[in-house]
């Protein structure tokens, strides 16, 4: 297992380097092998992580917890490696092509890297990391748009993960009463002394990673960067930073989470994450009505998706916590694969406003109904997996006895339903104006160039129904096997992961 | 200077000062006095070596911490942080900043971005000093090294970075707040943290690195676009 986390620590990184060199379509090649490569290893990690932690050099530790954050990384990775492809596709640019392909790479490698830190510095420096490379890929395409999400994305949260650094030094000082001076901040360590840690630093700690990490999560009222940032970066890089990068800070909050809890007990702790969560929720839920761009709509679901999270957490009963977790899983698919189906309408299209957007079921054939299906379960209906985690989320906090918060998370889930749906029916149903595809072909020559599936469509100039790349819809069909699998029949190795990720979660001696 | 009064009576109060704790509040308020006089920075240049200067502050601090209270780590990072802050940043600032345009006095003039006149912002930001600087005081938090009125000045240090980040309009303004946010925090791990295993503070301080020269480059990116470094103009996203 060792080789496992070495492999996947330097993988990525090795890639990224080559990437440099080679010519793009070879660069192409080897991301899109090391997502799936990275993908398998991590796959490989979750038996061994659902029955003990794998730790190596002092430093790298995989306990169940990670392992879930680890495998939305790694899937969410191939899929936009794979996506990439087929967004790159008739770029000229060779310098683009460069740039992507390696910011795409070293991103993946930070966010890889995170989960499997043993201590809170080392998550800090990996998480920061993840935030500079990402502003770097928000600012590829040089827009003045790129720039004002960019100089944004990077000022907020390098700012909030200040406060996380706060967070991360009063964390040491608390363990440093118990453990002695020149301990190194491993969670496990702090966790199995937190009964004599003293209160006020814990609590400090908690609340500034809270607000430290949140705002890189996208906690309202810390939340403002994240529609510029979604919706100004290349769509792949949009669909790893909703589904995956935020859900890595989510992870952080999660380390803190443990400790707090097992410091202070469980109220406090919940409480904070309660009042940001139900913020987030319904400040989102709202903001998604009258969207005009696409791409911030999906960036406001993220929100709200991230709230229903820290919701779950502060009920803290094991069901919502397994909920939780498969949130965490289902959320990467199901946002990913909206991204990239929203990502395939502004290709076809030319623009990202929703009112220019019409007849995408119609013209585009696999694209628009699967951006459909990844709607619906963006909004949880059945079958898919978010449907089943809000389910246990919500089964939980009843159980718990938390009645008015799970009430006003079902309200505020079905606001966001209809604030998502009314936008979409809209983009995918309203017929295609016959004016459209002729203005459409002057705006984007190279996207109407069908390719990959749309072998049949018709030669004709007037009517573009198609896809403009197979390499687009590829990955979208594999996330949306992975929602009805999540939601239909988890597999049983997946379950003992949550089982034991509960366990680790809702406190190392209960 | 009101705030540098305040806190050198504060001082007084809480607890009688050796000449060691003295001097280390002394530095320490140096620190955040450094932090006030961003501020009113109308140059490129002097906002970079007014950071340089803070941050040779926490380097002395870290000095007089090893010396005094024998911790032989912290002479290597306050060399580390020294050859990094006070030497390779600011290089790195003005290397990025420089290159593209010449002599032109646009490039390097930053006055007059503040959304507020200078007096309303030295008072807001007092007002918002002493409230971290008394609130952090309720909480209990004691150092083995260092006096814990330089974590009072510390926790202030980082809330007027924030005000510095608010008020200025322009992106050096805003990047060197985020840096002195970055210093205020390096002194409260002074206070708090001095034991902190050295190589998890180089990792800290590698990482700052790559943090200055993402911020140069989007500096860069953000100058060809506007032709400018005022940050008025970034309203094109909302809602």
């Amino acid at each position: 297992m060792p080789v496992v986390l070495m492999l996947l620590l330097t993988l990525p990184v090795a890639v990224a380097l080559a990437c440099l060199r080679v010519p793009a379509a070879v660069a192409r090649t080897a991301t899109a092998g090391c997502g799936a490569a990275c993908f398998g290893l991590v796959l490989a990690l979750v038996p061994a992580a659902a029955h003990g932690d794998v730790q190596y050099l002092r430093f790298l530790r995989v306990d169940a917890v990670s392992a879930v954050f680890l495998l939305a990384t790694g899937f969410l990775y191939a899929a936009a490696a794979v996506y990439s492809i087929g967004y790159l596709s008739g770029r000229a640019d060779q310098r683009y092509s460069r740039r992507f392909w390696v910011g795409l790479n070293l991103f993946a490698w930070a966010m890889l890297a995170a989960p499997m830190m043993s201590n809170l510095a080392l998550l800090w420096v990996a998480i920061e990391v993840t935030t500079v490379v990402s502003a770097l890929l928000v600012a590829i395409e040089d827009t003045d748009g790129a720039a004002e999400a960019a100089w944004k994305y990077v000022l907020l949260a390098s700012t909030g993960l200040g406060l996380a650094l706060l967070a991360t030094i009063f964390a040491y000082y608390a363990g440093a009463h118990v453990l002695g001076q020149s301990y190194d901040l491993g969670f496990a360590q702090l966790i199995a002394v937190a009964g004599r840690l003293p209160h006020a630093a814990v609590q400090l700690s908690f609340v500034l990673a809270v607000v430290g990490f949140g705002t890189k999560m996208g906690l309202v009222p810390v939340h403002t960067w994240l529609p510029d940032a979604h919706s100004e970066a290349p769509t792949p890089v949009s669909a790893l930073l909703s589904g995956s990068l935020l859900a890595i800070s989510f992870y952080a909050i999660l380390r803190f989470y443990q400790v707090a809890e097992a410091a202070l007990g469980p109220r406090f702790p919940r409480n904070v994450l309660l009042v940001f969560g139900v913020a987030s929720l319904l400040l989102a839920a709202l903001y998604l009505f009258g969207q005009r761009d696409i791409k911030r709509l999906l960036a406001y679901s993220s929100v709200e998706h991230m709230g229903i999270m820290a919701i779950g957490v502060s009920f803290g009963a094991p069901a919502a916590l397994a909920g939780v977790l498969l949130h965490v899983l289902a959320h990467a698919a199901a946002k990913g694969n909206a991204f990239m189906g929203a990502g395939v309408l502004v290709r076809k299209f030319g623009t990202n406003r929703i009112a220019d957007l019409r007849g995408g079921l119609d013209l585009l054939p696999w694209s628009g109904p699967l951006f459909l299906l990844a709607i619906f379960a963006l909004g949880a209906m059945p079958p898919f997996g978010l449907f089943r985690s809000e389910f246990e989320i919500v089964a939980g906090g009843l159980g718990q006895g938390s009645d008015v918060a799970a009430a006003i998370l079902i309200v505020g889930v079905t606001v966001a339903f209809f604030g998502l749906a009314a936008a979409t029916t809209r983009v995918l149903m309203r017929p295609p104006r016959r004016a459209v595809p002729a203005v459409e072909l002057e705006l984007v020559p190279a996207g109407a160039g069908p390719g990959g599936l749309a072998g049949s469509a018709p030669a004709g100039p007037a009517v573009a129904r198609g896809e403009p790349s197979g390499w687009m819809v590829v990955p979208v069909v594999a996330g949306a096997l992975v929602l009805l699998l999540l939601g239909v029949h988890p597999p049983a190795e997946l379950n003992e992961l949550f089982d034991r990720a509960v366990r680790l979660l809702s406190g190392a001696g209960s | 200077m009101t705030a540098s009064v305040l806190a050198a009576n504060v001082a007084a109060t809480v607890a009688a000062p050796s000449a060691l704790s003295g001097g280390d509040n002394v530095i320490a308020v140096g620190v955040l006095l450094a932090e006030f006089g961003m501020f009113r920075q109308a140059l490129l240049r002097d906002q970079v070596r007014l950071y340089a200067a803070q941050s040779l502050l926490i380097s002395v601090l870290a000095v007089v911490v090893a010396a005094s209270r024998n911790l032989p780590d912290l002479y290597a990072l306050a060399g580390l942080s020294f050859a990094l802050k006070v030497v390779i940043v600011p290089v790195v600032l003005r290397r990025l900043l420089r290159g593209r345009s010449g002599g032109d006095p646009r490039w390097s003039d930053i006055a007059g971005s503040g959304a507020l006149g200078l007096a309303s912002t030295v008072l807001v930001a007092i007002v918002v000093a002493a409230f971290g600087f008394f609130t952090v005081a309720k909480l209990g938090i004691r150092s083995p090294v260092l006096p814990v009125t330089a974590l009072s000045v510390s926790m202030a240090v980082v809330l007027v970075a924030f005000v510095l980040m608010i008020v200025r309009r322009d992106v050096i303004s805003q990047a060197i707040g985020f840096l002195s946010l970055e210093n205020g925090i390096s002194l409260t791990a002074l206070v708090v943290a001095a034991g902190l295993p050295l190589i998890l503070e180089v990792a800290f301080l590698f990482d700052l690195l790559v943090v200055v020269v993402v911020f140069g480059l989007l500096i860069r990116v953000h100058h060809g676009r506007t032709d400018s470094m005022s940050t008025a103009d970034l309203t094109g996203l909302r809602g």
